[in-house]
């Protein structure tokens, strides 16, 4: 099982990934943590708001919207079938 | 570190210990909702919790009070006040805003942590959602360094039953050292041992051990504790003190202005009781 | 002093740690919550199941059927709250105002009261009261118990996921719409509830404009003249629904004006990026039907109603006062119509439109009947009104009184839906956002931006509804 580095924005909706780091600073890092946006944390998309952005992703169980400038900011691997 | 674990001062013989304190039957009958009536409290109680995990709800069913409650994170920002009376004592309830930290620099947080820090309530509960369990214990945790007299109240079981997710409430309570109340707001279920734990906690008739994270590597943790020496000799009484010293380390403006204002002066001449938690042990 | 020494020893340590400590004590914490709750929780299947929460969202937030689902639910509220209240409205009207009001002149007409005090108290305090409670408590007893099932429902922050790609280009916060929503009630507590945006540039533009979101004392206004020059236009089958149709509209336009000027405030006074944040959608949970009615009845439909009564029975007296107190052949009234008749004529209103949104700054929810009582004492006087005694009439007779007293046009009713979108803040709203920005500067922005706003929209229709010749 194959799997490569990218940034969450990049996340296809059939996918499920890993989130690696979190490469935002400050008090949003603190937030996106508060939710559960842990290196380790697998994350995959919940639906797509209709005007494109932002995505909702499901997070241990919540559902987290992120625009898409945020998702950027997220490393993860995908995990590949 | 003996401080970090808050021996409750005040009070009595311990009765029987309780985190499994569910024996007595309908003590909820004994509950007095007192509406916006806060005179002559014994005691003063917190209500802190993630946003939309039914603190309001919580809120309500004890004080009798009607503060909406809404289905969006973020609803109530502001404090709302109430009284309730349980056996032979009035408590004045505070609800928090709900926030997921406290170290954060949102103003919302700000007003829950300036209370739990500033305020010493006696008692501090904690209404986690029980189907994000992970995300609300961060918060649990972080209160956890701030105040040892927490009852922890495990909202949504039935939510998280039909999401077929089974909590192990002991073992959460072994975990936390605090009591963990499952239950269910919305119905009012779990509200006789909720009051039950909350009475035990504000006289101090059941022990909570409140578990603390150690920080980060040796050099924070070596950093934090000199400073909370250092802390605890210019301000004999403080409590509190590993989590000022590390809010200090990191620089929060808010503590710093507490240290310069004379508000740390003042905390350390605090009542007996508020100041329990860390002052035996050393 | 010790103290400064402490923040000292504090710098001192801090140097000798690494870089990113901060975040690594953070992490430690979260780490440990991680660790506990695998210990605690098991889950006993797997959560790949299509639950109901999955399907409604599905088509709650869809590309079409979310919008249309959004349109429909609030277009919904709106038709429901117009259709309910007509006939409990003019119930309450025939017991407060047409009954209760003649039988308290009857019960004072044999004590030696002077006329004046009669005056005041019975047709300018009781009356005024009187029909704002006619008035509004139907509607709001019907939109607050339905915007709150929805609220409760979990489905406002579907509605901010829904739009959030808008107010991300008018670099406005994505909470913005939630603050909004609540400005649909009451403007201060929409105010009030901006306090979930931490950053105060984009606290200000949700602050500022939140006025563009109709409150609840602006729907009886709306509702008022979408039913008596809207809906009149159509069928009596599809009345009702046209006019329904036209309020929403007006509050459509609301959501555009607020995403046009958090543009344009963000593109020059409140420069900047709109800032990350991070929204959760919670699940659905099913209302409590019975107790949301109730609590929603007690707490927000009476509590509204209770100030909305507070400020109307003394602008009911500054309204009587005005009516009879003459100078140089004229009432203070008279005098102030005519010196506002010409801004009125430019705005496509007139001057008692003008005089009763100045009376009552303190209460929108006085500005119909203010406008009636005016416009029968001032104008020809059809239905034998007294001098400011405000009347209750029916639909058909307050089209008469406005269109042949008043003169009115169904340019001035669309211009007096528009003026009720923008204009400014009531009094309670202003002192709220004082209370929340403590700037003076702000304060001011956030109460005359939308009344300019007012003039320049409404002075634009006026002009170009003349020059095409529709009014």
């Amino acid at each position: 099982m194959a799997s490569t580095a990218t940034t969450l924005d990049r996340l296809r909706r059939d996918q499920t990934a890993t989130v690696t780091s979190v490469n935002i600073h400050g008090p949003q890092r603190r937030r996106l943590m508060d939710l559960g946006m842990l290196p380790g944390t697998r994350i995959h998309i919940d639906r797509v708001s209709p005007l494109g952005d932002p995505t909702a992703y499901l997070v241990r169980g919540s559902v987290i919207a992120l625009r898409r400038e945020q998702a950027r900011g997220i490393h993860i691997t995908v995990e590949q079938e | 570190m003996a401080e970090d674990l808050p021996t409750p001062s005040a009070s009595p013989p311990p009765a029987a210990n309780t985190a499994c304190g569910t024996c007595v039957f309908n003590n909820a009958a004994q509950l007095r909702a007192l509406g916006v009536d806060v005179s002559g409290h014994d005691h003063v109680v917190a209500l802190a919790g993630n946003p939309n995990t039914g603190k309001s709800t919580v809120f309500n069913a004890l004080t009798g009070l009607r503060q909406h409650v809404g289905n969006w994170p973020g609803k109530t920002v502001t404090g709302a006040e109430g009284g309730f009376g349980y056996r032979q004592r009035h408590y004045k309830l505070i609800d928090l805003p709900g926030t997921y930290s406290l170290l954060s620099d949102s103003q919302d947080e700000d007003v829950a942590r300036d209370f739990l820090l500033f305020g010493q309530p006696d008692v501090t509960v904690v209404v986690v959602d029980a189907t994000r369990l992970q995300r609300n214990l961060n918060l649990v945790l972080q209160i956890l360094q701030v105040t040892g007299r927490v009852v922890v109240a495990l909202n949504l079981v039935d939510e998280a039953h039909r999401h077929g997710l089974a909590l192990d409430q002991r073992h959460l309570a072994r975990e936390l050292g605090v009591p963990v109340v499952p239950m269910t707001a919305r119905n009012r279920q779990g509200l006789d041992t909720l009051l039950e734990a909350i009475e035990q906690v504000a006289l101090g008739t059941v022990a909570t051990r409140a578990r603390r994270v150690r920080h980060g590597d040796d050099r924070t943790e070596h950093a934090v504790s000199e400073l909370a020496a250092r802390l605890r000799r210019d301000h004999p009484g403080l409590a509190n003190t590993r989590w000022i010293a590390l809010r200090l380390l990191e620089g929060d403006p808010g503590i710093e202005r507490a240290v310069t204002d004379g508000t740390l002066d003042r905390l350390s001449g605090a009542t007996p009781h508020a100041v329990s938690s860390e002052t035996t042990g050393t | 002093m010790t103290s400064s020494s402490i923040l000292d020893h504090a710098a001192r340590l801090r140097d000798g740690l690494p870089e990113g400590f901060r975040d690594e004590v953070v992490e430690s914490l979260y780490s440990d919550a991680a660790r506990i709750t695998e210990t605690s929780v098991t889950e006993r299947h797997d959560g790949t199941k299509l639950t109901l929460d999955r399907l409604l969202d599905r088509a709650l937030t869809h590309r079409v059927w979310g919008f249309v689902a959004m349109g429909l639910l609030f277009f919904g509220v709106f038709w429901f709250t117009i259709s309910g209240a007509a006939g409990p409205s003019s119930l309450l009207s025939n017991v407060l105002v047409d009954y209760g009001h003649s039988r308290l002149h009857a019960l004072v007409a044999p004590l030696p009261t002077p006329d004046w005090v009669t005056g005041l108290l019975l047709d300018g305090v009781y009356l005024s009261t009187a029909w704002v409670v006619a008035v509004m408590l139907p509607p709001m007893a019907i939109f607050f118990p339905l915007f709150t099932l929805l609220e409760d429902f979990g489905y406002l922050p579907r509605v901010a996921f829904n739009l959030d790609r808008l107010f991300a280009k008018a670099g406005a916060h994505g909470k913005q719409s939630l603050s909004m929503m609540m400005g649909y009630g009451c403007n201060a507590a929409g105010v009030t509830a901006t306090r979930i945006i931490d950053s105060r540039r984009e606290r200000l533009i949700a602050i500022i404009t939140n006025n563009f979101s109709v409150c609840n004392g602006r729907w009886p206004t709306l509702i008022l003249m979408g039913t008596i020059f809207i809906g009149a236009l159509a069928p009596p089958a599809l009345a009702g629904v046209i006019a329904a149709a036209s309020v929403v509209t007006v509050a459509f336009l609301g959501v555009l004006v607020t995403l046009l000027v958090s543009w344009t405030l963000s593109k020059t006074v409140l420069r900047g990026h709109s800032s990350t944040y991070s929204l959760e959608l919670p699940p659905y949970r099913p209302p409590k039907v019975w107790r949301t009615l109730y609590t929603s009845l007690i707490d927000r439909t009476l509590k509204v109603l209770r100030r909305a009564v507070v400020m109307a029975a003394p602008a009911g007296a500054v309204v009587w006062l005005i009516s009879n107190v003459t100078i140089a052949d004229a009432s203070i009234a008279a005098h102030l119509v005519g010196a506002l008749d010409p801004l009125g004529w430019v705005l496509g209103l007139n001057g008692i439109i003008l005089l009763a949104y100045l009376v009552a700054i303190p209460a929108n929810e006085i500005i119909i009947p203010t406008i009636l009582m005016l416009t029968m004492t001032l104008g020809t006087n059809l239905f034998d009104a007294q001098q400011g005694v405000m009347l209750e009439l029916g639909t058909a007779q307050t089209h008469t009184v406005l269109t042949q007293a008043g003169g009115w046009t169904l340019l001035t009713a669309v211009n007096l839906m528009l003026f009720s979108l923008l204009h400014n803040p009531c009094s309670t709203t202003i002192l709220t956002i004082w209370n929340e920005t403590k700037s003076p500067k702000w304060t001011t922005v956030a109460t005359l931006l939308p009344i300019g706003l007012g003039f320049a929209v409404t002075g634009l229709t006026a002009t170009v509804a003349r020059l095409a010749g529709w009014a």
